[in-house]
């Protein structure tokens, strides 16, 4: 299956990943083939199958709405690149 | 015998005992580490000021009479995917090169709680893509065995480690095959439990639905105290799951009698390595020479595994690694403009190039107009593939195959190919897939002296029948006393 350089670019800001030139055609080619190979599951007819989005027989699990103690708002901030008071600090927004 | 040498149950009974020290024991591991780790990089970070205070810690209260059981004192590793406060956890990847954990993994706090004395956090694929760890961030590691091989992936510090003594045993993770190949190319023990048997909690996740921690180690008995030790619910995973935990050391000598081997042709097939095709084949007629009835079975949906995995895992990952954007840990690109310009900066800089790739995979997979033919068409396939495994556990309690395709290949030769990379995992992947129980065991050697595995999978949470049979096996053959020459 041919994937376009575009789409693939189109996928990479979906995922705020960029590459340059000559990556994005390595990028394309590898990616074309692995895509190529899993088309191969077209073959299987699978109407009337579920989807198995988990293996284990359970369902969503509750608890109390009661605070537990967790990190100090310290200890959550103790890995930023850069921090501001209790904030995590990060370069303007800019809206398009 | 030099201690490091030695096996978990042995080093234990001399630590119970009182003959050896924790202190002893550490500083021989450590030492041993210095000396043969610089050839092997199998580990990421030592610990040894900690390992030392640890060990001290034990010693004292073991000579205080307050032994907390088999693991107290014993020297173990931890793939750098588990959390350990204060500690830093990379992941084998730049992007948390700087990150230091605030936290503990559930895993680490249990093998804390029981003793164990960390030594250091091992080398991986980074974010756990990968079968050789070549896609580490810190170099690949190698295989004991043959320093020009890979110790295979993404746990192969945590195989090459063990395999060579430099831990008595090590935590791995396990999503496509990670802790059960590298076992098999690195000659040791790898278990990866049923999904939902281990928290994940504080486990670094690649893919939620399929991830699974589990002990690397020297002999099925080792794994067994292991897995003592960290099974269990735990209220912080919600995936984990509220089963009594059986006492699997003590279930070990039952015997096999009776016990039914499903072996499944589909994994039998051209293209396998003929020694390994032979060495597995033996192994399963000394099975059922040693009382065993086996009976050939069939997986159909088999060679779809790999392809159903390798969109849904991608999927996964894209998902659980949007996180890593350079805002509240780990690396930032300094000087960007704005936060959107950061974002792709430092995700571009941060991850390589298997991470980036299966996140596009993953992405575009779930991108609105490919969701049902890509991510749900593979999710379809999952459901067939589990079923396979139902239909046959019917009629057998065990699934016999060869771990790995072929022994431990060399460094560099599969790299230029993804694909072919990917095809390492097609006999792992499927008991992921469908959440199974599997273990590997040493089976033989290749006449160039390179390990072979035997995969034995079992039903959902039976982790007791599958141990019985690796150890019942183990006991009747001389793999467990082989070591590389390092």
């Amino acid at each position: 299956m041919k994937i376009s350089k575009n789409t693939v670019r189109h996928v990479a800001a979906l995922a705020r990943l960029e590459f340059k030139e000559d990556e994005l055609e390595k990028f394309t080619e590898q990616l074309a083939n692995i895509l190529e190979h899993v088309e191969e599951l077209n073959e299987l007819d699978t109407s009337g199958v579920e989807p198995t989005f988990h293996v284990l027989d359970v369902s969503t699990s509750f608890r109390e709405d009661v605070v537990k103690p967790w990190l100090s708002s310290d200890e959550a901030l103790e890995n930023a690149p850069q921090r501001d008071e209790g904030f995590f600090a990060v370069p303007k927004v800019i809206e398009d | 015998m030099k201690l490091p040498f030695l096996k978990i149950r042995e080093v234990s009974e001399l630590i119970k005992k009182k003959e050896v020290s924790p202190v002893e024991l550490t500083q021989a591991i450590l030492e041993r580490i210095e000396e043969v780790d610089r050839r092997l990089n199998s580990f990421i970070t030592v610990l040894p000021d900690r390992a030392i205070n640890c060990a001290k810690e034990a010693e004292k209260n073991i000579l205080y009479g307050n032994y907390l059981g088999t693991l107290h004192g014993v020297p173990i590793g931890l793939k750098d995917i588990f959390c350990m406060k204060g500690v830093r956890t990379t992941c084998g990847s730049k992007i948390l090169d700087n990150f230091i954990s605030p936290y503990d993994a559930t895993v680490t706090q249990k093998l804390k709680n029981a003793g164990a004395v960390i030594v250091g956090k091992n080398n991986m694929d980074e974010f756990a893509m990968g079968s050789s760890t070549e896609n580490s961030y810190y170099g690949p590691a190698r295989n004991p065995w043959d320093l020009e091989r890979v110790p295979g992936g993404s746990s192969g510090g945590s195989a090459a480690s063990v395999a060579a003594s430099l831990c008595f045993a090590s935590m791995g993770t396990d999503t496509g095959g990670s802790i059960r190949q590298p076992a098999a190319l690195c000659g040791v023990v790898g278990l990866k439990p049923t999904y939902g048997r281990v928290s994940r909690f504080g486990m670094i996740a690649f893919a939620s639905s399929l991830d699974q921690g589990g002990p690397i180690t020297k002999t099925v008995e080792d794994t067994a105290l292991m897995l003592d030790v960290i099974a269990g619910k735990d209220s912080r995973d919600s995936t984990s799951v509220d089963s009594a935990v059986p006492d699997y050391s003590n279930c070990l000598r039952e015997g096999i009698k009776g016990i039914k081997i499903g072996v499944p042709k589909e994994y039998f097939i051209k293209g396998i390595d003929n020694e390994v095709e032979e060495a597995v084949k033996r192994a399963i007629t000394m099975v059922e020479d040693l009382g065993c009835t086996v009976e050939e079975i069939s997986l159909p949906h088999t060679k779809h595994a790999v392809s159903a995995y390798y969109l849904l895992a991608p999927s996964e990952a894209s998902s659980n690694l949007a996180r890593y954007d350079g805002v509240k840990y780990g690396f930032r690109v300094s000087d960007s403009d704005n936060l959107m310009e950061m974002y792709f900066k430092t995700r571009a800089a941060g991850f390589g190039r298997e991470v980036k790739r299966r996140i596009m995979i993953g992405t575009y997979a779930l991108s609105s107009g490919y969701y049902d033919a890509y991510y749900l068409k593979a999710q379809r396939v999952r459901t067939l593939i589990k079923d396979d495994f139902d239909e046959a556990f019917k009629k057998v309690d065990v699934i016999m195959t060869p771990t790995s395709p072929e022994p431990a290949f060399k460094i560099g030769e599969k790299t230029d190919d993804p694909l072919k990379m990917y095809l390492s995992d097609i006999f792992t992947i499927p008991c992921n897939l469908a959440g199974l129980p599997g273990i590997s065991i040493p089976c033989g050697f290749t006449s160039g002296g390179l390990p072979i595995g035997l995969q034995i999978l079992g039903k959902p949470f039976d982790e007791e029948t599958l141990l019985r049979v690796a150890y019942y096996y183990e006991q009747h053959t001389e793999w467990k006393d082989k070591r590389p020459s390092i």
